[in-house]
């Protein structure tokens, strides 16, 4: 056991520097789920509206992609699940996943890690510590959205079973991480690892809540997302379903812990392959350097895009298959708004989604300005022959260029799949293309706001993170809560022309893009101006 | 002779921290010149400064004739800066940096970039991540070197080197001094500052506190003088400069001012001197005294 001594001391380390940061996502989680339902309840008070509010969506495919399967959909706790379930096991796996890589791998790069190593401290303590404080945040997760919804005169059921989808999900999300940031060979690869397994649970969930029910329904249980919905909170439970959690937690832990004496302190697994003795000419300048600090999270983003749109490609075409099946009800939906605009309005649905995802990437992106800084990379470069702003452009010129190249990706792949399952390529990839692209200007502002911090404000970048999260919530529940205009107003992605579809209009975008330059520039000269390091 | 940094009134404010307080520092063009002071004097706060980095609150600072903030980027191209605590990308090898370094500069010379390669036995294929202390250092050490610039700035820059590698260090540094380049060396390692400095400055709390050529702050310190002497001694306790005087039958010990060193051996002649052992001041001594805190 003497691979364990420690622990209880870095527990209490992990939790004093998480002392403001995890209650804070636990509470902003459990209150937006509170209040949902509190919405709801407001909203659809009987339950001859909830039946009604369930037939207009029961058989819309998109809308079960973007949500969840319709089910209890006649109570107020069902409605709760089904609109807020899946993208609250989202936003707790970012903060399962981010947290165990920070008190793990980024610890190690810091040399943190070997400051407390070489006291007494056992081997798995470090990691122990962190996955002890991580899932019992999962545990109070659970119970106090248990509590929340109980308390509003839900049954408690339903509610704890609710909240235990979504700690089981911190669980899981927590344990692949502790695989991953054995494997990895940085803690940025270890968080994309973990980033890319949540995209994959949700779209895993997404094509099976969507399969018509001869199609492939069985991928809704490929995903620890898909879990917590099949467990049915306020639909005739099934309790047998979080023993699943437990389960692969259990395995993936096992292999995590037999990975940890494999391998040294700060190395991956995989062995460092020898460099180039000479740079060679690409390298030549700050651009260059750029390019390579930015290229592998830039390659990373297109080819999980490009998964994503041909998945999609796969979706409408079971979409289309449903209403090729049933007559009445293709004539039912072309009744309500056509065809075609079934179809469109998923899409514009689902691009608005990867825009808010390529926001993440246009983040990172300028906000590696102040990871250079911070580390104290940017110092020999700037004291190189190397004006500040030529350094600062050549990573916007990332965040910038890199988001309009990674909505062209994701828009060309979606339109080709789409294209083909449907068999009008000529028309779709224009179409789907376009609609990609208007989300460019709204995903700059973010790049802006970034940037604007990084000059003026560079201990606060973080708060552009929290700008997404905004927007994202705004989006996402804006209409739920029947927001005043001005509120949905804030978020740049409320301004976009709702492509394919909708009707295309300039003036927004080059309103979004006016905004872009004013943020950029005052971060520019910020930056000139401000003290680096 | 002209002026490399000349730096008068230096201040710089990290919110309450008074970091410098009106600093004082000039590097003679073709010296190389010490730059010393206990941890968190206020050394690589003048030297980023310097580099631009940092914008002053106050006082005035020259480099190479120019405006260290206003002229960055032209300055930039005729020195190089070796950082105390060297990080490199984790991705990019010690060869590439070393090339891209050089680059930013405006060239570097290949021949010497080989050379100093060898010299210091480092291994440019290895990726930034995967280097030791000592091998990070050297990488910016030799991408500053290889360079063909006026102009040297050093903090702390053998601060992770064995003892083979600082003899190279130095070296490397008695050559650029013999090519005409002028070095502002910051360090904690007083044998290195001794053999290579031409002139050092020392500073405590943000503020200058001596500064000179070696001789000149020995001079200001005191020798240690035990002798054996023909007949009992008399007077001299009571001479200028004498200290901590003790006398026992014919022996005698105390310590002088260095400055009245002179007068104080004739003296001691008068009375048959049968042995004489003199310690000039160490420089641990020396430094130590400027380090201390004045209580
Ligand atoms: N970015 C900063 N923010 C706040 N305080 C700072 C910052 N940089 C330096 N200081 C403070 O300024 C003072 C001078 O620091 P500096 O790094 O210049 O010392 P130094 O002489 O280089 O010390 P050392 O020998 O340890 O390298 C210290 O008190 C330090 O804490
Ligand atoms: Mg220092």
């Amino acid at each position: 056991m003497n691979t364990l001594v420690g622990t209880g001391s870095l527990v209490r380390l992990v939790l004093r520097r998480e002392r403001i940061q995890l209650p804070v996502w636990i509470l902003a989680i459990t209150g937006i789920v509170a209040a949902t339902a509190a919405s709801f309840a407001q909203l659809y008070p009987t339950v001859q509206s909830r039946v009604e509010f369930a037939a207009s969506i029961a058989n819309n495919p998109s809308v079960l992609a973007l949500s969840g399967p319709a089910q209890g959909l006649d109570t107020v706790g069902g409605m709760t699940e089904w609109k807020y379930g899946a993208v609250a096991c989202v936003l707790v796996g970012l903060m399962a996943v981010f947290t165990t890589v920070r008190h793990t791998r980024a610890d190690e790069e810091t040399g943190r890690h070997e400051l407390l190593g070489a006291g007494v401290v056992g081997r798995h303590a470090k990691l122990t510590a962190t996955l002890i404080v991580v899932f019992g945040a999962g545990v109070v997760y659970a119970l106090l959205i248990g509590l929340a919804l109980a308390g509003q005169g839900l049954p408690a059921a339903g509610s704890f079973a609710m909240g235990l989808g979504i700690g089981g999900s911190v669980w899981f999300f927590s344990a692949v991480t502790a695989v991953a940031v054995q494997v990895s060979s940085s803690s940025r690869a270890a968080n994309g690892i973990g980033g890319v397994v949540i995209g994959a649970a949700y779209l895993l969930r997404a094509a099976g809540d969507s399969a018509a029910s001869d199609g492939p329904r069985w991928l809704s249980w490929l995903s620890p997302i898909g879990w917590s919905q099949q467990m049915r909170p306020f639909a005739d439970e099934r309790w047998w379903v979080p023993a699943l959690y437990v389960a692969i937690s259990v395995v993936l832990l096992g292999v995590a812990y037999g990975l940890v004496g494999r391998r040294d302190i700060g190395a991956g697994m995989l062995p460092e392959r020898a460099g180039r003795a000479t740079a060679s000419p690409a390298l030549l300048g700050t651009l260059g350097l750029a390019w390579r600090l930015q290229r592998g999270i830039l390659i990373g983003w297109a080819v999980g895009l490009a998964v994503m749109g041909g998945a999609l490609g796969g979706i409408s075409k079971s979409l289309n298959s449903i209403l090729d099946s049933s007559p009445q009800l293709a004539e039912a939906l072309q009744h309500i708004g056509g065809q075609q605009s079934l179809v469109d309005s998923f899409m514009a649905a689902i691009l608005d989604i990867i825009g808010l995802a390529v926001s993440v990437y246009a983040i990172q992106a300028a906000l590696r300005l102040r990871s250079e800084e911070t580390t104290m990379r940017a110092e020999p470069v700037l004291a190189g022959s190397v004006a500040r702003i030529r350094w600062a452009a050549s990573h916007l010129l990332f965040a910038l260029l890199g988001t309009a190249f990674l909505l062209a990706v994701a828009g060309t792949v979606t339109g080709l799949a789409v294209g083909l399952s449907q068999g009008d390529v000529g028309a779709q990839l224009p179409r789907l293309l376009g609609a990609a692209m208007v989300q460019v200007p709204a995903v700059w502002v973010l790049a802006g706001i970034a940037t604007a911090l990084f000059g003026l404000l560079p201990k606060l970048v973080s708060l552009a993170w929290a700008a997404l999260v905004v927007f994202l919530l705004i989006e996402l529940l804006g209409p739920l809560f029947q927001l005043k205009q001005w509120a949905l107003d804030i978020s740049p992605f409320t301004h976009l022309p709702k492509l394919p579809g909708g009707e295309f209009t300039a003036t927004p975008l080059v309103w979004l893009v006016a905004i872009t330059i004013a943020l950029t520039a005052a971060g520019l000269v910020g930056f000139r101006r401000r003290d680096v390091g | 002779m002209t002026t490399a940094i000349s730096v008068s009134g230096l201040r710089k404010a990290f919110g309450r921290t008074q970091a410098l307080d009106g600093l004082d520092l000039t590097v003679t063009t073709g010296e190389v010149h010490g730059f010393l002071g206990p941890n968190g004097a206020g050394k690589s706060t003048t030297i980023r400064v310097l580099l631009g980095l940092l914008r002053a609150d106050g006082g005035r600072a020259e480099l190479l004739g120019g405006d260290p903030w206003r002229d960055a980027t032209e300055l930039h191209r005729r020195l190089a800066y070796v950082p105390g605590d060297v990080t490199l990308w984790p991705t990019l090898s010690g060869g590439e940096v070393i090339d891209l370094l050089g680059r930013l500069r405006g060239g570097l010379d290949p021949k010497r970039r080989k050379d100093l390669l060898e010299r210091f036995d480092l291994d440019p294929t290895k990726k930034g991540r995967t280097y030791s202390k000592g091998n990070r250092q050297k990488v910016a050490l030799v991408a500053a070197l290889a360079s063909d610039v006026e102009l040297l700035i050093l903090d702390e820059p053998t601060s992770g080197l064995d003892p083979l590698m600082e003899e190279v260090f130095r070296d490397c540094i008695a050559r650029e001094r013999q090519d005409g380049r002028t070095v502002l060396l910051s360090s904690h390692v007083l044998a290195e500052v001794e053999a290579l400095c031409d002139r050092v400055s020392i500073i405590r709390s943000g503020r200058t506190v001596e500064s000179g050529t070696l001789a000149e702050l020995r001079h200001l310190t005191r020798t240690s003088i035990t002798a054996e002497l023909g007949s009992p001694l008399s007077g001299v306790d009571t001479m200028t400069g004498v200290h901590d005087y003790s006398a026992q039958g014919n022996k005698v010990q105390f310590e002088v001012d260095t400055a009245e060193l002179d007068a104080v051996l004739r003296k001691l002649t008068e009375f048959g001197v049968r042995s004489l052992v003199s310690q000039p001041p160490t420089l641990e001594q020396l430094f130590l005294r400027h380090y201390e805190v004045e209580a």
